[in-house]
């Protein structure tokens, strides 16, 4: 396991993948760190809109959400995920939420 | 776009994997250590995973690391687990023994041919496990040794076993060729139990087994979360057929209760399957019932151990029982019917609290589920369609061209050859096969099931999806094939991936949803949306790729 620099003098536990190990460990700050690793500068209000979506699911529910959920609840298709998050739904947006990687059937 | 890396496709160079090198390395088999290389192999298992499962030295290690933390004892561990599983097993003793190495397997695997490893060849990779047997356990071994084929125990079979018997997807195309009938995915899961007894598992396996543990399906999807997500399937069915479909959950009574893997509740293509299964349900009446417990119908316990096998199987027929149904009906999913076909009475029956079943719409009883009382949703769509009971216009799925690939448990551990293909046929104006020596019994793997099929293990989900990424490629020039049907959830997660590699353009989509998208539904709009809530007529490339 590997210790992930948030940059604020604080660390946190990450996976092989760059996976938060703890969900409950995330901050915005953790966010933002974690958005620099998958090509994502400099975090907006559409990003949040996708990411506090994200966490609020995985609040609820204790999962990811479906892809089609994510797009319908934040009203961007895809493609425009693809274009907030360069490594897609799964390894971008949900790493940057702090959500755990899904497994199984998928 | 940053460089891509060893868990990305695009890392891998076409022309590279079409050149497998099938030269044998200079030296001996025994003397080749393993080339841990980044893309062919999986991250261990979790400690607090194990820890859940109670399962045997839990701790953080990596494949890369020379020590790999395994108990002091490790190989005393071992040869007393190879003592009891030759004890236990009557067909693992038989494995080891019986085996001429003809050679007729070599050349059967998909990894060998994709991938050019000799350790890949089922003969050998079963030798890796055959020579500590032959040491240990047979006379002329400890007599005399590497000459007859035997070796000492050491760390570094331990690590070969590892590497090896996680590239082997359990598919077992090989044994369709064995003379002696070895049934070589049930040596790769001896060694992965003996690996595991050593608390060596991989975490694509063991995570999806603890979250069944504790929530009743591999991806940890809690019933409130399970209900939510059928209520949003329901929103967008109404959406593309004007139906407004019933969702029974945890229904005391109901005649039948419907699994399926989780796969279908997550992920797409499987989604829309899913939203297939409901709306089929619905049109047809049909008296049953989802549930939240056994709300898992694979089993990565197949990829994991015999004991977690059984564990894990246990909840359908407890579910079956306290819910008080008829019958069960299983969704399209692969390993899940070797576990329910060959394991389950076995394993947790004899179910003799439910009945023989029998189709409330057309009264066929199935008597092949005479004994699990279990029915492929296969059999039961292919049955309503044989007797007329679904009003069908297959010119709805007249832009789709469409190819099958025989998921490989269904084909061979279950023999379901020729019902989807009748479905298919009836719901579709379009249907082609692959070449003859890649579909039915001899069908080529996926290259990700039990339990291989995560981005960290690329280059061999590349290499092992060839033969069949090669022979979809044959029928997307010759016939224009745009579609691959399967009836399984891994397939439809992995062969996105083989397809877009090895023939981009073909999408892949699980039967139920063809079916539902060519039946014509009572009070049904104008259809003019297909259950991907896509224009109808409208192929669109790569749609599934999410």
């Amino acid at each position: 396991m590997a210790e992930f620099d948030v940059g604020n003098g604080t660390t946190v536990e990450i996976d092989e993948d760059g996976f938060l190990q703890e969900p409950e460990n995330w901050n915005k700050e953790v966010a933002a760190a974690l958005g620099k690793t998958e090509g994502v500068e400099d975090l907006v209000d559409e990003h949040w809109k996708v990411v506090d979506f994200l966490r609020e699911y995985y609040l609820e529910f204790g999962v990811a959400p479906m892809i089609r959920k994510l797009c319908k609840s934040t009203g961007f298709k895809l493609n425009k995920i693809y274009e907030l998050f360069p490594s897609g739904p799964a390894k971008g947006a949900c790493k940057i939420a702090g959500l755990p990687k899904p497994t199984g059937c998928v | 776009m940053a460089e891509a890396k060893p868990d990305q496709m695009d890392y891998y160079q076409q022309e590279d994997l079409l050149k497998p090198d099938y030269h044998p390395p200079k030296t001996g088999w025994m003397d080749t250590p393993v080339d841990f290389r980044p893309g062919s192999w999986i991250y261990p298992g979790k400690p607090k995973h194990l820890e859940y499962l109670g399962l045997p030295n839990p701790r953080e290690w990596a494949v890369t690391d020379e020590d790999w933390k395994l108990p002091e004892n490790w190989k005393e561990i071992l040869l007393d687990g190879i003592q009891e599983r030759l004890d236990k097993y009557r067909t693992f003793k038989i494995f080891m023994d019986v085996c001429v190495r003809c050679g007729a397997c070599a050349d059967k695997c998909h990894f060998f041919i994709g991938g050019g490893d000799p350790k890949n060849m089922p003969v050998l990779r079963a030798e890796l496990l055959r020579s500590i047997y032959r040491k240990e356990y047979t006379l002329a071994g400890k007599l005399l040794g590497k000459m007859v084929g035997a070796r000492e125990l050491t760390i570094d079979v331990v690590k070969e076993w590892f590497y090896y018997f996680y590239q082997c997807t359990e598919c077992r195309r090989c044994s369709v060729f064995c003379p002696y009938g070895i049934d070589t995915a049930e040596i790769t899961m001896m060694g992965r139990e003996l690996l595991g007894l050593l608390g060596i598992y991989v975490n694509w396996s063991i995570e999806p087994v603890a979250n069944c543990f504790r929530t009743g399906n591999h991806l940890g999807i809690q019933p409130h979360g399970l209900k939510d997500t059928l209520e949003f399937f329901a929103e967008d069915i109404e959406e593309a057929t004007g139906v407004k479909v019933k969702i029974p959950i945890n229904k005391k009574g109901a005649e039948v209760l419907f699994v399926t893997p989780s796969g279908d509740f997550l992920a797409d293509p499987g989604t829309y399957t899913c939203m297939g299964y409901m709306t089929l349900f619905n049109e047809i009446g049909l008296d049953y019932t989802w549930s939240t417990y056994a709300s898992e119908g694979g089993n990565f316990g197949l990829f994991t151990s015999a004991d977690v096998i059984k564990s894990l199987n246990a909840k359908i027929y407890a579910e079956a029982k306290r819910l008080g149904v008829k019958w069960i009906l299983g969704g399209e999913c692969g390993h899940m019917w070797r576990v329910l076909n060959q394991y389950m009475d076995t394993m947790n029956g004899p179910a003799d609290f439910l009945e023989v079943p029998k189709s409330p719409i057309t009264g066929t009883v199935f008597e092949s589920a005479k004994s699990t009382k279990m029915v492929h949703i296969s059999e039961f769509t292919a049955d309503l369609i044989k007797h007329g009971k679904l009003k069908l216009d297959p010119s709805r799925n007249d832009h789709i061209r469409v190819t099958y690939h025989d998921s490989c448990n269904p084909a061979r551990a279950m023999g379901l050859l020729e019902e989807p293909r009748y479905i298919l046929n009836s719901v579709c104006n379009n249907f082609f096969e692959m070449p003859e020596n890649t579909i039915r019994e001899q069908t080529f793997c996926c290259g990700g099931g039990a339990g291989l099929g995560t981005d960290e293990n690329m280059e061999m989900r590349l290499r092992g999806g060839l033969p069949r990424g090669n022979a979809v490629r044959y029928v997307q020039k010759k016939y224009e094939v745009n579609q691959l049907a399967c009836v399984c959830a891994i397939d439809r997660a992995t062969l996105i991936t083989v397809c877009d590699y090895w023939a981009p353009g073909v999408t892949v989509t699980g039967i139920t949803e063809l079916v539902v998208n060519a039946m014509v539904l009572e009070g049904e709009n104008d259809r003019s949306i297909n259950l991907r809530l896509e224009p109808v007529g409208e192929q669109k490339e790569g749609s599934d790729d999410a």
